[in-house]
């Protein structure tokens, strides 16, 4: 049945957009859960743990999403796993998100000068106390705009997730297109939609990272 | 019921494999060039440029950035042609990454042209140089090496991003890998040979910016803005 393009579509397109949102966040939990942990081993684990969080790292970072995706929904149910495209996606997209937040905050960590830590031992506070109460919460301050940069690229990747069949804005964005056939009015909305979220988030990230350089000239 | 990797299947269809890589890398070489392009002029609008061309320059960095490649990819492919302007998929593939590395890549470059202090390029025509020789040495070379890093990080992200072009049938990769595994059934072997090929170009991809990082900064000049420049003084002023 051909429609048009109307209110209730664009109602159509809002569930879409719920459901991006809400895999953006599952996304931004589990890549942050992991990438806290691989930051902090890759920055301060020993040697070997190290060597294999930097190999992770390097090749998820140039593996392009897609076949990440692909893997997961497609390669692993041949293997019998099988995955429903929601399961697929987060799971990929926690896998990607992982590896550059990790990168992230690898950096922020490695910025906290060496004195930093040596005040701290002279505290004779404990590897763990230093890491609690001086490295992370300095690195904190650092990491908070380029994370909030990186909300951005995760809530454009879950467009992604579309091309397994999990109906987000974007793939809402095909099925209304094929049912009104006004693919320019449709996907400039779906369009509208990514921006209405993603905007604030750039714009709060480039607030966040002026007032880190305002910081460090003091 | 354990599962038995197959490549065989797989490895069977490597012309078709190579020919999917030939096509990534003509893809992602031809939307770098027109991308870059494209950030350099967008990005010396916002700087130099007269206030309409800023505010342009501005709207459309912002709206490139905050949409995803895929919705960009379906406008211009399905959305263009309902306005009277049909474009083939390779060429709305070539378009719309060209146009996001664009965006990218301008606030890049933006960066760069900010980060040379007007002081330096006073002082290199002070010192007698041309404005073609300050134009290289003072301001294009140095700018380039502080953005060096971002704008090769971004490249790595353009070349992975043409698999997202498959969505449309654009010939790459992707595509013929997914031909590829919708005939064979052997999904994971097929995609773990893809990844592996993807790896391979961009690790070959980041070798060559290797190399001409290498060439481009074989002089060594101090990095912009840092004042460790140190002026020799002809002899007879110092006598």
């Amino acid at each position: 049945m051909i429609q048009s393009f109307g209110w209730s579509s664009v109602g159509f397109l809002w569930n879409g957009l719920i459901w991006t949102v809400g895999l953006s966040l599952c996304t931004f939990v589990c890549g942050g859960i992991f990438g806290l942990i691989f930051a902090v081993g890759r920055a301060l684990g020993p040697r070997w743990l190290q060597v294999i969080i930097a190999g992770y790292i390097q090749l998820i970072q140039a593996t392009p999403l897609l076949i990440l995706v692909f893997l997961a929904f497609y390669g692993l149910s041949f293997a019998g796993f099988y995955f429903p495209p929601l399961a697929a996606a987060a799971i990929s997209l926690t896998i990607y998100s992982t590896a550059f937040l990790a990168d992230i905050w690898r950096g922020c960590i490695e910025a906290i000068p060496a004195t930093q830590w040596e005040a701290a031992d002279a505290l004779a506070l404990s590897r763990t106390q230093r890491l609690r109460y001086v490295i992370l919460p300095q690195a904190f301050r650092i990491a908070l705009g380029p994370t909030v940069g990186f909300m951005v690229q995760i809530v454009k990747n879950t467009s992604v997730t579309a091309l397994i069949g999990f109906v987000e804005l974007t793939r809402a964005g095909q099925l209304l297109n094929n049912m009104t056939f006004q693919p320019f009015h449709v996907f400039l909305t779906v369009a509208a939609m990514y921006f209405l979220v993603c905007f604030p988030l750039s714009w709060w990230s480039e607030r966040l990272k002026e007032r880190k350089h305002a910081g460090a000239a003091h | 019921m354990a599962y038995e990797m197959n490549f065989a299947p797989v490895f069977a269809r490597t012309p078709e494999l190579v020919s999917g890589t030939i096509d990534t890398i003509t893809l992602s070489a031809q939307s770098i060039a027109v991308g870059l392009v494209i950030g350099l002029a967008v990005a010396l609008l916002r700087v130099d440029g007269p206030k309409w061309s800023a505010v342009f320059g501005a709207a459309y960095v912002e709206a490139f950035r905050n949409t995803p490649l895929l919705v960009q990819l379906f406008l211009l492919f399905f959305g263009l042609p309902y306005i009277g302007f049909r474009l083939s998929a390779d060429h709305a593939a070539i378009l719309a990454i060209s146009l996001n590395l664009g965006a990218y890549s301008a606030e890049i470059f933006r960066a760069g042209l900010l980060a040379i202090p007007k002081t330096q390029i006073e002082a290199g025509l002070a010192l007698g140089l041309s404005r073609l020789q300050v134009m290289r040495y003072v301001v294009i070379i140095p700018a380039l090496r502080i953005i060096y890093p971002a704008l090769t990080g971004q490249l790595t992200l353009t070349l992975l991003g043409t698999s997202i072009a498959s969505a449309i049938s654009a010939t790459e990769l992707t595509l013929a890998g997914a031909k590829i595994e919708s005939q064979t059934f052997r999904s994971l072997e097929t995609f773990l040979v893809l990844a592996a090929i993807y790896i391979g170009i961009t690790f070959a991809f980041r070798l060559l910016y290797w190399l001409v990082g290498l060439w481009l900064f074989r002089r060594r000049t101090p990095p912009a803005g840092s004042a460790t420049a140190t002026l020799t003084l002809p002899r007879e002023v110092e006598s």
